[in-house]
């Protein structure tokens, strides 16, 4: 087999075919592939949940990641913000001319791992091959059908003036690992993304607290990006303690260099939850026992004053507003 | 040098606050003249600290604001001519000029590329011999040494298709300006960290001896604002103005003098024109003669036509510390940071971007 992507593998015959077959049937393993059909066909009940993401991030691989393992994890975690259970993913791809081969094959095999520990199976899927300089290297599209549990309720205007706000993590992880690489900059070991499947986590939560009013991953815009659009979508004030914001050295380091905010910072395996505040200890604890949510704090709360607003407390117990991010000049982070 | 953390625990901060309270006995008007200090007063909510008798105003310290309308179609006409590639801090891409901005002259097909620093554009000017490389060049003394370097390091290499628009510009004239201007009354003054960084205290001198303002150098941390407001305090009471350095971890009293010497051997002072100021003398850093193959002002024909700021826009009042942002008619209806009409709601340092970013809950 050649060693990189050419204009045939994507012209749909005999090596479009063995691309296929190598590179995406072989490794991806699964009933619904392995029958070559135009389409899958599923057997689901209940409520459904259904995402679409593309990701174009630059570099496609990186350190605690890489495209492949995005793609899945960020559509595992939208299905899993709604409170479903992901089960199929579909997976498209726009390959550059020229991509190595053995490049592509590292994607699709961290897909398969990401895929495997989220239990979800790629069940359809699609390859384009574009000319040189038409696509940076690889561009990935991920759909996602999950299945919502009976009695969950979890969505972004369901929050509720007295909630808790539960932050799964440390911030800024992805956004300044994938910047660190794109800018060359040497002091960058520490630094790791965080992106990871995060539909186990919530089944835990679930499990303590079905009540949760509110899950959403704090992707780009960061936290603070993400607690304005809830607070728009609710219609309530929130209110959060800047000490309480979990940082890693390295990140906050970074950030201080670059004259960059955390909070505004892109995270991708991360989550932010709103529940009713009776229930915040023993949903804590829960998520302090799973790996993806050790760090997890109580970072604030929902309030009647300043509604569609966010108040940040200052570590000098002043207060501010914590605006949406506006129109920052960002590199391509997923 | 002690870490950066120090200068932001709280409970010192704390510690200065309730010791600025014990010796605040009256009103005292206080100016951070520099855009840094006004994101960073906004980002900790020093301002809610503070005794009530104490205020503080804004200054004009932001040099992507006080660059004149006329300038940016200057710039925005350079990025016109065919062939130039124009080199620029991202800040700039974004301010309005009279019929465009050097973001939309970059849509439109012209070759305008964001830097981090004048070695990046000395490169882009070593990779494309065959096209004139053009540094915009907007700064303080901060920025302006770096400029220097690179219109030195182009002379010694002989990379002749680089050259510098230089709008760059000297702090202290603008605050004699404003002094003079008597439009506010200012007691003290928070003077710039980074601008000192190169300059020193020395040339703030003036400023007490024959305007009777405090002056206090400061660092950006909210220990360091809190301490220079302190000493502010302290010297206003006291009736004893001067200048201190409340920044020691990077200021002397004679300043950077190796980057001052580069200053003197490429830039001479010439009258500048600030925006909402007008011309100051010996506000600018003009090429000098020796070294005017570098200078685009002399190997290119710029006339924009007459410039003319937006309508309803009072950046220059702003910069003038004559109305808070808010007090704008525009400020967070037609003037924001996605869609600004004025230039001190782009920049990270402009005072209208930083009230609008960081706003106080209660709307002060």
């Amino acid at each position: 087999m050649e060693d990189r992507v050419l204009m045939a593998h994507g012209s749909g015959g005999k090596l479009s075919h063995e691309l296929v077959t190598r590179c995406f049937v072989g490794k991806l393993n699964n009933e619904w592939l392995a029958r070559m059909d135009d389409s899958a066909v599923l057997d689901t009940e209940g409520h459904l949940a259904f995402t679409t993401d593309s990701y174009v991030v630059t570099p496609i691989f990186f350190p605690g990641g890489d495209i492949g393992k995005l793609a899945v994890c960020g559509t595992v975690n939208d299905l899993s913000m709604s409170g479903a259970v992901p089960l199929y993913l579909s997976l498209a791809f726009i390959i550059e001319e020229g991509l190595e081969i053995s490049e592509l094959e590292r994607v699709v095999d961290s897909i398969q791992r990401t895929a495997q520990e989220a239990g979800v199976s790629i069940v359809t899927g699609d390859t384009k091959v574009v000319q040189h300089g038409k696509a940076d290297r690889l561009f990935v599209n991920t759909a996602g059908i999950g299945r919502i549990p009976q009695g969950v309720n979890a969505s972004g205007s369901n929050v509720k003036q007295g909630d808790a706000i539960i932050l799964s993590g440390t911030v800024g992880d992805h956004g300044m690992t994938i910047m660190a690489q794109r800018e060359g900059l040497r002091f960058s070991g520490d630094l790791s993304s965080d992106c990871a499947p995060l539909n186990g986590l919530v089944s835990e939560m679930l499990k303590v607290c079905p009540d949760i009013h509110c899950m959403r991953d704090p992707t780009r815009g960061g936290v603070a990006t993400t607690l304005n659009e809830i607070a728009v979508q609710s219609k309530v004030g929130i209110t959060i303690e800047d000490a309480a914001v979990p940082v890693r050295p390295p990140v906050s380091a970074m950030c201080e260099l670059l004259g960059l905010d955390p909070l505004y910072i892109a995270n991708e395996g991360k989550l932010l939850t709103f529940i009713p505040a009776n229930a915040a200890d023993e949903l804590l604890d829960t998520m302090r026992r799973h790996k993806y949510g050790k760090d997890a704090v109580i970072i604030g709360q929902v309030t009647a004053e300043h509604a569609a607003r966010v108040t940040l407390r200052t570590r000098l117990g002043t207060s501010r507003i914590l605006a949406m991010l506006s129109g920052d000049i960002l590199p391509r982070i997923c | 040098m002690q870490p950066v953390s120090d200068f932001r625990n709280s409970e010192l901060a704390l510690r200065l606050v309730e010791k600025i309270r014990r010796r605040s006995k009256g009103p005292a008007r206080l100016m951070e003249f520099c855009g840094s200090h006004t994101a960073a007063i906004l980002k900790y909510g020093i301002r809610q600290l503070l005794p009530p008798g104490v205020e503080m105003l804004s200054g004009p310290g932001c040099p992507v604001c006080v660059t004149d309308q006329a300038d940016i179609d200057r710039a925005i006409t350079l990025a016109k001519v065919p062939c130039v590639i124009l080199c620029t801090f991202g800040d700039m891409l974004k301010v309005p000029g009279t019929y465009s901005s050097l973001q939309q002259t970059r849509a439109e097909g012209c070759d305008v590329r964001m830097v981090y620093s004048t070695l990046d554009a000395l490169d882009i000017a070593r990779k494309n011999p065959a096209k004139p490389v053009v540094f915009l060049g907007v700064g303080f003394e901060t920025t302006a040494p770096t400029i220097a370097a690179s219109i030195a390091q182009a002379k010694s290499q002989q990379i002749s298709n680089y050259s510098v628009f230089s709008l760059a510009k000297l702090c202290p004239p603008v605050m004699k300006a404003l002094l003079d201007g008597g439009e506010i009354k200012i007691d003290g003054i928070i003077c710039p960290g980074h601008v000192s960084t190169i300059i020193g205290s020395k040339p703030y001198e003036f400023i007490p001896r024959e305007y009777g303002v405090a002056c206090v150098v400061a660092g950006f941390e909210p220990v360091d604002i809190l301490m220079a407001t302190d000493h502010l305090l302290a010297q206003i009471e006291s009736g004893r103005p001067r200048v201190e350095i409340a920044y020691g971890r990077t200021v002397s009293p004679e300043g950077n003098m190796r980057a001052q010497e580069l200053l003197a051997e490429v830039f001479e002072p010439q009258p500048a024109r600030w925006r909402g100021m007008g011309d100051v003398a010996a506000s600018g850093y003009k090429i000098k003669e020796k070294y005017r193959e570098f200078d685009a002002e002399c190997l290119f024909e710029i006339h924009p036509g007459q410039a003319k700021e937006p309508a309803g826009c009072c950046c220059g009042d702003v910069l003038r510390g004559v109305i808070r942002p808010t007090a704008c008619p525009l400020f967070g209806r037609a003037c924001t940071p996605e869609r600004p009409v004025g230039p001190c709601m782009v920049s990270g340092e402009g005072t209208c971007a930083s009230y609008y970013i960081f706003g106080e809950a209660d709307g002060r």
